[in-house]
């Protein structure tokens, strides 16, 4: 009885992965191979050409979604790492409060966190339109309705999703290798390039993980400070879904959207050289 | 702190559409997870089916009332003088923030058969409506029970064209698309649409995001009238609409946050809804709003009974009782938008304080014969014509 126990205790988060997660990917994917509209029905047809008409119409925003989600990614790992260190091995006692500090932003909605980004950096806002008035910026400049709104909106939204993992990877580090690493009359820069960044690569890996997808499926950044060829796959796919009623054409789209990502990850992983990375993660 | 912080961090509007927004999703996903998805194309009731089905209900003293923000008194006066008039309670709720939203996330569970848990809700009239008359999830109304509806509607709110003898709905509220400009940037008074599209606004002009909106404005630009428009008038307007994307015009295709965008000087001018620029004069920014000479849009807000409601005899009352002029009144003093109820301009300019006759001396608020011919209704479109439509101005503001 007691070797059943385990199995007992995981049949709830099973079931609930089960109904929760499985089934609606098995109906989006069963609807992305209709065709029809909302008043006629939609009749499964098998016809792939939802596929390969979404994938033509919607290129230019899947692209710049990737584009995106892969320089706010870049940008998050090389302002989180050098965060996520410090408070692993120079923070001391405090460690506590600037991880309560990392997570305070999530006490605020996320919607509300990028609308108040809308009102700090608005054209005439406190912030340009201080420096305007000090003749620092031209006049017409402006940093809303602009690509790099859109990324910063992303990176701020996010950043704490790579700094965590990397500061849990890099707390696990123990200190008597690095002194090792000393006593071997290793210098500063190469204890830190073949003792400790290696060691924390899963947490690198899994930050860029929780990053890289949902910046690259946010639709709010966008849609909030964004402008007139900002537009991402996320704001399609709702388009799709709720404006036009188009279920085929919106699942096709998350699914060849989950297909680049899976991909991309694969990739990624292997070009990191650690192919039991997902088991260090795990570990 | 600074007023429009405060306002954009106390606005529930964005969270709350969002949660919406997801919540639709998740619920359509399983909707939809047998293989495809039945067309529920509904035929029009006859008449007798609709007296069978009206002779059987019972008043039961609630109703919900499911409607849009800022669309009621805070005090919800005119609910409580329903109250207490016919002993039915209320519950009042806000969560309509977009018809494409709220009829997403609502069709599931129609198709479902499943009721909404609301006995009236309110929808513009457009795509979304279209469809849930098509779909038969809306109750036919019982007219017998709308004697102040019929008594007091305006005649230009009696038998619209998306919704024949007022079968399903009635208004709630109507409002006007046309253009709000910030004076303190536009030295000019805006006359004409051709300012929206004028090089000298580069990058200061709002458009909207919808494709209806953002489609009749391309076509007044080009010399169409929307609601008489073909497919060659619409590719006509998306060209100029292009072009005006293209040049650099447009800054941003609003959802509804156009309005924080003009009143902070983001962008100068801007295609706005008026009651949306009348709540801005009276917070006293520096907000015009103006319909173009070449037209504007009217639209029209229509409460309606989902299909499966628990209390349509008590809706009807309600629908029924905000007819009586005094009470749209109330409701116009506070929401601005342009009533469908005949005599509440006359109690408006009756009352003593400033408020209420500057707005029954509004034009905007009460529109002339002349400001109607003006004003062009949104075009019904066909389903076969909306992938058109859409697909030829979404390209533009979603590009």
């Amino acid at each position: 009885m007691r070797r059943w126990t385990p199995y007992w205790l995981a049949l709830p988060a099973w079931l609930w992965l089960a109904i929760f997660l499985v089934v609606p990917i098995a109906a989006m994917a069963s609807v992305s191979l209709t065709t029809g509209n909302l008043i006629d029905g939609f009749t499964q047809t098998f016809s792939v050409s939802n596929y390969s008409d979404a994938i033509a119409k919607y290129s230019t925003q899947l692209v710049r979604s990737l584009v995106y989600g892969g320089v706010a990614t870049v940008i998050m790992l090389v302002l989180g790492y050098p965060v996520a260190y410090w408070i692993a091995f120079k923070a001391g006692h405090r460690k506590s409060m600037f991880l309560f500090l990392l997570l305070l932003p999530f006490f605020v909605s996320f919607v509300l966190r990028t609308i108040s980004w809308g009102f700090l950096l608005a054209d005439d806002g406190i912030l340009l339109g201080t420096l305007k008035g000090w003749g620092v910026l031209p006049q017409d400049f402006h940093v809303l309705a602009t690509t790099v709104a859109v990324i910063g909106g992303l990176v701020y939204n996010f950043l704490p999703f790579m700094i965590l993992p990397i500061y849990v990877a890099l707390e696990r580090v123990d200190p008597r290798v690095i002194e090792a690493s000393y006593d071997l009359y290793a210098s500063r820069l190469s204890t830190f390039r073949r003792v400790v960044l290696p060691l924390s690569l899963p947490g690198v890996f899994a930050g860029v993980l929780m990053t890289f997808v949902p910046a690259t499926a946010d639709p709010i950044n966008a849609q909030v400070l964004g402008g007139t060829s900002n537009t991402m796959i996320g704001n399609i796919v709702q388009t799709e879904y709720l404006v036009n009623n188009d279920y085929p054409t919106a699942s096709a789209i998350s699914f060849t959207l989950m297909a680049v990502l899976l991909i991309g990850i694969f990739i990624y992983a292997r070009a990191l050289g650690t192919e039991n990375v997902l088991e260090a993660a795990a570990r | 702190m600074n007023n429009p912080l405060l306002r954009g961090l106390t606005q529930s509007r964005y969270s709350r559409r969002d949660a919406l927004r997801f919540a639709g999703y998740s619920a359509a996903g399983l909707a939809l997870a047998a293989c495809g998805v039945q067309g529920q194309k509904a035929a029009a009731p006859s008449p007798s089916a609709v007296a069978d089905f009206w002779s059987t209900q019972k008043k039961n003293g609630r109703v919900v009332f499911a409607n849009w923000p800022e669309y009621m008194p805070e005090d919800q006066a005119p609910l409580k003088q329903f109250q207490q008039a016919t002993g039915i309670s209320y519950e009042y709720k806000e969560v309509i923030q977009e018809n494409a939203e709220f009829f997403g996330k609502s069709e599931p569970q129609l198709r479902a058969g499943q009721p909404l848990g609301y006995d009236i809700i309110v929808m513009t009239n457009g795509l979304q409506l279209g469809k849930m008359i098509q779909l038969g999830y809306l109750t036919a109304l019982d007219h017998k029970q709308l004697p102040n509806f019929a008594a007091n509607a305006g005649a230009s709110y009696k038998n619209p064209a998306y919704d024949a003898n007022n079968t399903y709905t009635i208004p709630y509220q109507a409002g006007v698309t046309g253009i709000a400009y910030n004076t303190k940037y536009v030295d000019e008074d805006i006359t004409s649409i051709q300012s929206l599209f004028d090089k000298k606004y580069e990058g200061k002009v709002g458009m909207m995001a919808d494709a209806q909106e953002v489609g009749n404005f391309g076509m007044f630009a080009v010399g169409v009238d929307p609601d008489k428009s073909t497919q060659a008038d619409w590719e006509k307007a998306a060209a100029k609409l292009k072009e005006q994307r293209d040049q650099g015009i447009v800054r941003k295709y609003y959802a509804q946050d156009y309005i924080d965008a003009v009143a902070k000087g983001d962008v100068w001018l801007s295609q706005a809804w008026s009651g949306d620029v009348f709540q801005r004069q009276l917070a006293g920014e520096p907000v015009k709003f103006v319909v173009p000479q070449e037209g504007g849009t009217i639209w029209i807000d229509n409460m309606a009974i989902p299909k499966g409601a628990a209390n349509p005899v008590d809706a009807l009352m309600l629908m029924d009782f905000l007819y009586k002029p005094e009470i749209a009144a109330e409701l116009t003093a506070y929401i601005q938008y342009v009533t469908p109820v005949n005599g509440v301009q006359q109690i408006l300019a009756g009352k003593s304080d400033e408020d209420s006759k500057a707005l029954a001396e509004s034009s905007l608020i009460f529109p002339t014969e002349a400001d109607y011919a003006k004003l062009r209704p949104y075009r019904t479109l066909t389903n076969a014509e909306e992938p058109v439509y859409n697909g030829l101005f979404q390209t533009i503001t979603q590009g």
